[in-house]
C-alpha cells in the first residue's frame, strides 16, 4: 500500500491541513501525524486544488507525433498541474468511431501522467456532412461525453440541430468552434479590425463568433439538450451567452488563457506565434472576457493548447498554422492576471479549471473536494512564486509558445493523479517519515 | 532610416525628400547615353519575386544594373518554396549567399517583415500582400511633385479597391508625410475595417460619394485611381462592372469637370489599368495623365533607394560624386546632399 502525506496545504487557499493518501484516494484531510513509512510531502505555504481538468487539448496523435504524442502532451498537462485533459478530435484519422476513441483512451493510460479523455468528432471526418457514431462513441470504453468538430465549426444549422437532440439519451455535450466560415473564411487570420485593416491581413470578425453562438443556443433551446462554446473570445458573444443563461438554455462555455491576456496588438510584428483561432481580440474583449470569468458567465477555462512543428510555424502569417501552446502555462496565466488583482480567488479557480469542466465533460473521478473519500488527484500551487517562461524548457515537442520570455507570478509546484506525484518542482519535497 | 525598406512609415519627411532629391539626380542619369555608373559595383541584389509583376520587377532590375550591382532574379515558381520549404529556410538560404540586399515581392502581407528578422542583408519591401508597396509611394510622390512642387498642403484623391491596396496603404502614408491632404473614396465593402478609426488618427479623410469630392469645396489636385481586381466581382464586394464605373470609375464626364476646375489637375494610376472600368480610356490618355511618368520615376526612385540602403555601408564609402563618373561627361548630374544622421 502507498502512502503519502502532503503536509500543511492550504485547501483552496484556506487554513493549512494534512492530506493523507492511500492506494489513489484521499483517506484523511485534518492535523495529522505522519505514520511510520509514510512519504511526506512538505506543502507549507501552498495551495491545494483538486486537479486541473482541460476541456480543449490537441495532442496530435495520431497523425502528427513530430508536434506532440500523447505521452508528451501527458508530460506537458501534469507540469501544469492537470489531472485530466479532453484531447480534441481533429487528429489524422479523426477520433470518428469507438475504436479510434478507445486508442486513444489506451494511450493516455500507457503513459499514466493524467486521464486522456477522447472528444469524438460530430461528422465523419469532420466533414461537416453526416454525423459520426456518437451513440457507439458514448457506449465505447472510452466512455465519450463530449463532441465537437474543432478546428471548424458545426455549420449546418440543421445537423447541428440533429447532434444536439441526438446526443441527449447520454447526456452528451457539443462543443462548438463558433465561426461562420462565410463570414470568416479559411484565409481569416486576424481580428477584423483597424489593425487588420493597417496590417492588410484578412479579418475574422466578432461577428462571426457571435452568430453561431445565438444560432447555437435557440438550438440548444429547441432541443432542450446542452451546448458548450469552446474559447469564446468576443464581448458580444459573452453577452449571448449571458442571455441564454439567463432564460434558462442549457449553455455553458469556456475561455482561454491567451484570451484572457492576450490582445491583437502582438500582430503588429506579423509573429506567427500569436497566430490562434479565434484571433486575439482588442483589450475592450479581453476585459470583457475576464469579467465574464469572474461573474460566472464563462464557466470554465481550457487551454486549446495547440502545438505546432516548427517548420509549420515559419511560415508566412497568413501560411502558418494556428495554435499556441497553453499547457504548462495556463494556471501562472489565471494566477498572475485574475487571482492576484483579485478578480477571483482560490477556490474560484478551483470551479473554473476543476470542478466545472469536470462536470461539463462528465468526469465522476475528477473536479472533487479534496475531503476523504475522493480520489487523489490534487494539484499544488506556490502562489508567490514567479516563473519566466522559457519555450526550450517545455515537455511539449514544440516550441510555439506566446509566453516565453515572460515572467508570471503564480506556479504549480506539484501534481497528484491518482495517488502518484507526476509532476513536482522541487525533487526533494519528499521525505519518509521514520 | 534602418537598413531595411519595409514600410513607409519607416521614412521621416528628410528621409523621404533626400531619396527624391537622388531619385532626379538617377532621372537624369537615364535619360543619358550610356547610363551605368559604377556606384554599387560588387553588389548583389536579389529580387526575390513570390508574385509575378513584370513592371516592378524590371524596374528593380533595371535600377540594380544601371548602377552595376550584380542583380539575380528569383521567382518562386519552381523555387524550394513551391515544394514546401518554410519562408524561414528560403530566406536564410538566400542569405547564406552573402548577398547585399533582398527585393521582396510577396502575396502575403508581412513577409518582407517576417524575413527582415532572420537574414543580414537589407531587405526591400516591393509590395507585400495588401500591406504596403512603399516603393511606389516614393514614385508616385516623385511624379506628383515633379508637376506640382512642395506638396504641403495640396489635395490628393485616391479612388477604388482600398481594402486590397498596398498602394493606398503606402500612399496615405508617404502623403501625409509630405504634408499633403488626402481623401480616400471606395464603395463600403471595399473599404478596409477600422478605417474610420485609423483615418483619425492619421489624418486623412475618408467618403462614399466621389462626385461629392470632385465638386466639393476643396480642390483636387490629383487623383489616383486604384485598379480592381476582376475577381472582386464575383466576390460580392459590388453588384457589376458597370455600377462600379459609374459610381467610382473616373469617367470622361468626371473628368472634365475636374480639368474644368483645374486645368493642372493629375491623373495617376498604379498600372495595369482596366480601362472602362475604374479609368475611362480619355482619362487614361488624357493630357494630366502621368501613368507613363510614374513608370519612368520607378527606376529612379529604386536607383535611389538602392543608393540609400547599399552605397557607403561597407568600409569605403561610395560618395554620390561617384555618380559623376559618367562616360559620357556630359551634363552630370547634381551631386544628392547627404542628410546628417541618416543611420544605415
Ligand atoms: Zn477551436
Amino acid at each position: 500500500m502507498t502512502r503519502l502525506l502532503v503536509r500543511g496545504a492550504r485547501i483552496l487557499g484556506g487554513h493549512p491541513a494534512d492530506l493523507l493518501i492511500e492506494d489513489g484516494v484521499i483517506r484523511q484531510v485534518g492535523s495529522l501525524g505522519a505514520a511510520e513509512g509514510v512519504e511526506v510531502m512538505d506543502a507549507d505555504g501552498l495551495v491545494a486544488l483538486p486537479g486541473l481538468v482541460d476541456l480543449h487539448v490537441h495532442l496530435r496523435e495520431p497523425g502528427r507525433e513530430d508536434a506532440e504524442t500523447i505521452a508528451t502532451g501527458s508530460a506537458a498537462a501534469a507540469a501544469g498541474g492537470f489531472t485530466a485533459v479532453f484531447a480534441m478530435a481533429n487528429t489524422s484519422p479523426v477520433t470518428d468511431t469507438a475504436e479510434a476513441a478507445e486508442r486513444i483512451l489506451d494511450l493516455g493510460r500507457a503513459s499514466g501522467l493524467v486521464d486522456v479523455v477522447p472528444v469524438g468528432a460530430v461528422t465523419k471526418g469532420l466533414d461537416g456532412a453526416e454525423l459520426a457514431e456518437l451513440g457507439l462513441m458514448a457506449r465505447s470504453r472510452a466512455r465519450v461525453r463530449v463532441f465537437s468538430d474543432d478546428g471548424r465549426c458545426v455549420h449546418d444549422a440543421r445537423l447541428m440541430r440533429r447532434a444536439l437532440e441526438y446526443i441527449k439519451p447520454f447526456g452528451g455535450v457539443i462543443s462548438q468552434h463558433a465561426q461562420d466560415p462565410h463570414l470568416a473564411d479559411g484565409s481569416a487570420c486576424c481580428h477584423e479590425g483597424e489593425l487588420s485593416g493597417r496590417l492588410g491581413l484578412p479579418g475574422w470578425p466578432a461577428v462571426a463568433e457571435e452568430t453561431i453562438v445565438a444560432r447555437d443556443v435557440m438550438l440548444a433551446r429547441h432541443t432542450g439538450s446542452r451546448v458548450h462554446v469552446a474559447h469564446v473570445s468576443t464581448a458580444g458573444t459573452v453577452e449571448v451567452v449571458r442571455w441564454a443563461k439567463a432564460q434558462g438554455i442549457d449553455v455553458t462555455a469556456e475561455v482561454t488563457p491567451h484570451h484572457l491576456a492576450l490582445t491583437t496588438d502582438l500582430l503588429v510584428g506579423y509573429d506567427p506565434v500569436y497566430k490562434v483561432n479565434p484571433p486575439l481580440r482588442p483589450q475592450e474583449d479581453v476585459e470583457a472576457l475576464r469579467a465574464a470569468l469572474a461573474d460566472g458567465t464563462i464557466d470554465a477555462v481550457a487551454t486549446d493548447h495547440a502545438p505546432h512543428a516548427r517548420h509549420d510555424k515559419e511560415h508566412t502569417f497568413v501560411d502558418a498554422a494556428f495554435g499556441m501552446l497553453g499547457l504548462e502555462t495556463a494556471l501562472a496565466v489565471v494566477s498572475d492576471l485574475m487571482v492576484r488583482p483579485g478578480l477571483l480567488d482560490w477556490s474560484d479557480v478551483a470551479r473554473v479549471m476543476s470542478t466545472t469542466p469536470a462536470r461539463i465533460g462528465g468526469l465522476p473521478d475528477q473536479g472533487r473536494p479534496l475531503q476523504p473519500g475522493s480520489p487523489a488527484n490534487i494539484t499544488l500551487v506556490d502562489p508567490d512564486r514567479e516563473v519566466t517562461v522559457d519555450a526550450a524548457a517545455s515537455r511539449s515537442l514544440s516550441r510555439n509558445n506566446p509566453w516565453h520570455g515572460r515572467t508570471l507570478r503564480g506556479a504549480v509546484h506539484a501534481t497528484i493523479h491518482r495517488g502518484t506525484v507526476t509532476h513536482s518542482t522541487d525533487t526533494n519535497v519528499m521525505e519518509t517519515a521514520s | 532610416m534602418t537598413r531595411h525598406m519595409l514600410s513607409s512609415a519607416d521614412l521621416s519627411r528628410t528621409e523621404v525628400l533626400d531619396i527624391l532629391a537622388t531619385a532626379e539626380s538617377m532621372h537624369d542619369l537615364q535619360r543619358r547615353e550610356v547610363k551605368k555608373v559604377p556606384t554599387l559595383r560588387g553588389r548583389t541584389v536579389i529580387n526575390f519575386f513570390f508574385e509575378d509583376s513584370t513592371r516592378t520587377r524590371s524596374s528593380f532590375e533595371i535600377a540594380g544594373k544601371w548602377m552595376s550591382a550584380d542583380t539575380i532574379n528569383l521567382s518562386a515558381k519552381g523555387s524550394s518554396t513551391s515544394k514546401g520549404e518554410s519562408l524561414r529556410d528560403t530566406a536564410m538560404t538566400i542569405d547564406a549567399m552573402a548577398v547585399d540586399a533582398l527585393v521582396i515581392r510577396h502575396n502575403a502581407s508581412g513577409a518582407c517583415h517576417q524575413v527582415a528578422q532572420w537574414v543580414r542583408c537589407s531587405v526591400i519591401n516591393a509590395g507585400d500582400g495588401t500591406h504596403e508597396h512603399p516603393t511606389q509611394a516614393l514614385l508616385d510622390a516623385y511624379t506628383l511633385r515633379s508637376r506640382l512642387g512642395d506638396l504641403d498642403g495640396k489635395h490628393v484623391v485616391i479612388v477604388g479597391d482600398l481594402t486590397h491596396s498596398r498602394v493606398f496603404r503606402s500612399n496615405v502614408i508617404t502623403l501625409k508625410t509630405l504634408g499633403a491632404r488626402v481623401t480616400v473614396v471606395a464603395p463600403p465593402t471595399l473599404m478596409p475595417s477600422g478605417i474610420v478609426g485609423w483615418s483619425a488618427t492619421d489624418g486623412f479623410a475618408t467618403s462614399w460619394d466621389l462626385d461629392a469630392v470632385l465638386d466639393g469645396e476643396d480642390p483636387v489636385d490629383a487623383v489616383m485611381m486604384l485598379r480592381v481586381q476582376r475577381e472582386r466581382m464575383s466576390g460580392g464586394y459590388f453588384p457589376t462592372a458597370r455600377e462600379y464605373t459609374v459610381g467610382y470609375g473616373l469617367t470622361r464626364d468626371r473628368l472634365d469637370r475636374l480639368v474644368a476646375r483645374n486645368p493642372d489637375v493629375l491623373i495617376l494610376h498604379p498600372g495595369p489599368m482596366n480601362r472602362g472600368l475604374e479609368i475611362a480610356a480619355e482619362a487614361a490618355d488624357s493630357a494630366r495623365s502621368v501613368v507613363l511618368d510614374q513608370v519612368s520615376a520607378g527606376v529612379a526612385v529604386r536607383m535611389a533607394v538602392l543608393y540609400h540602403l547599399l552605397a557607403g555601408n561597407d568600409d569605403a564609402p561610395r560618395e554620390p560624386a561617384e555618380l559623376e563618373t559618367s562616360t559620357t561627361g556630359a551634363s552630370a548630374p547634381s551631386a544628392p546632399t547627404q542628410p546628417e544622421g541618416v543611420a544605415r
